[in-house]
């Protein structure tokens, strides 16, 4: 196994971006799948952790953990949605 | 018609959007601001959206519906920004041959959308706020 790391550009709404501080935010995370980042923005933003739910849109689409990644997606934290 | 405003939703702009001559049936739904909850007076509510994909999950919705029933016309608006208690956060209008799929059309909408557009309201309170539905 090799660790491979990656710099990612995360855009945050709502909650999450209280909680990682910004409106997008660059993380260098290790691994490249949404599952491997998850493990990261956890470690590093353990609040995040509290949430109902935390789901990961990239390119505009919501993805399931094992989509991998590349460094020019548009990545987007999406915490409980409240619309309506 | 599926927007996304800072503007005042005009209610009458959303129905025109959704009505067609093949109809027999509108319905509405009008979402709006509550001055209170859980007994706790709300002062105003923040609404913000990640426009492009609440968009494209909206015509997701719109597009299951539409395998589910014979829509003739459909529009959904919904507001971004500062909203006070009374003001219209949303508006949902479908037309349909018949009334009974108008109204199951409708709710199905507005129920989705809830639950998968990523759109999110901050409540604001006289002594603090906090993003509804964030945790348990």
């Amino acid at each position: 196994m090799y660790i491979c790391l990656m710099i990612v550009k995360i855009k945050t709404f709502g909650i999450s971006r209280d909680i990682l501080g910004g409106r997008e935010v660059e993380l260098d995370m290790n691994g490249s799948s949404v599952g491997d980042l998850r493990k990261t923005l956890s470690t590093r933003y353990p609040q995040l952790d509290k949430l109902n739910s935390l789901f990961i849109a990239v390119n505009q689409e919501y993805v399931a953990d094992e989509k991998v990644l590349s460094e020019k997606d548009e990545i987007a934290l999406i915490p409980p949605v409240s619309g309506g | 018609m599926i927007e996304i405003t800072k503007q005042p939703i005009e209610i009458q702009k959303v129905i025109d959007a959704a009505s067609l001559k093949e109809a027999g049936a509108i319905n509405t739904f009008i979402g709006t601001v509550r001055n209170q909850t859980s007994g706790k007076k709300v002062t105003q509510l923040e609404y913000e959206a990640y426009e492009p994909m609440a968009v494209s999950e909206i015509r997701k919705i719109i597009d299951q519906a539409s395998q589910q029933w014979k829509l003739t016309g459909w529009a959904v608006s919904h507001r971004v920004g500062t909203l006070l208690p009374g003001e219209i956060a949303v508006v949902v209008a479908v037309s349909t041959p018949h009334r009974k799929e108008s109204f199951s059309a409708c709710q199905f909408i507005i129920d989705s959308l809830k639950q998968t557009v990523p759109i999110w309201k901050k409540e604001f309170f006289e002594d603090g706020d906090q993003w509804v539905s964030a945790h348990p």
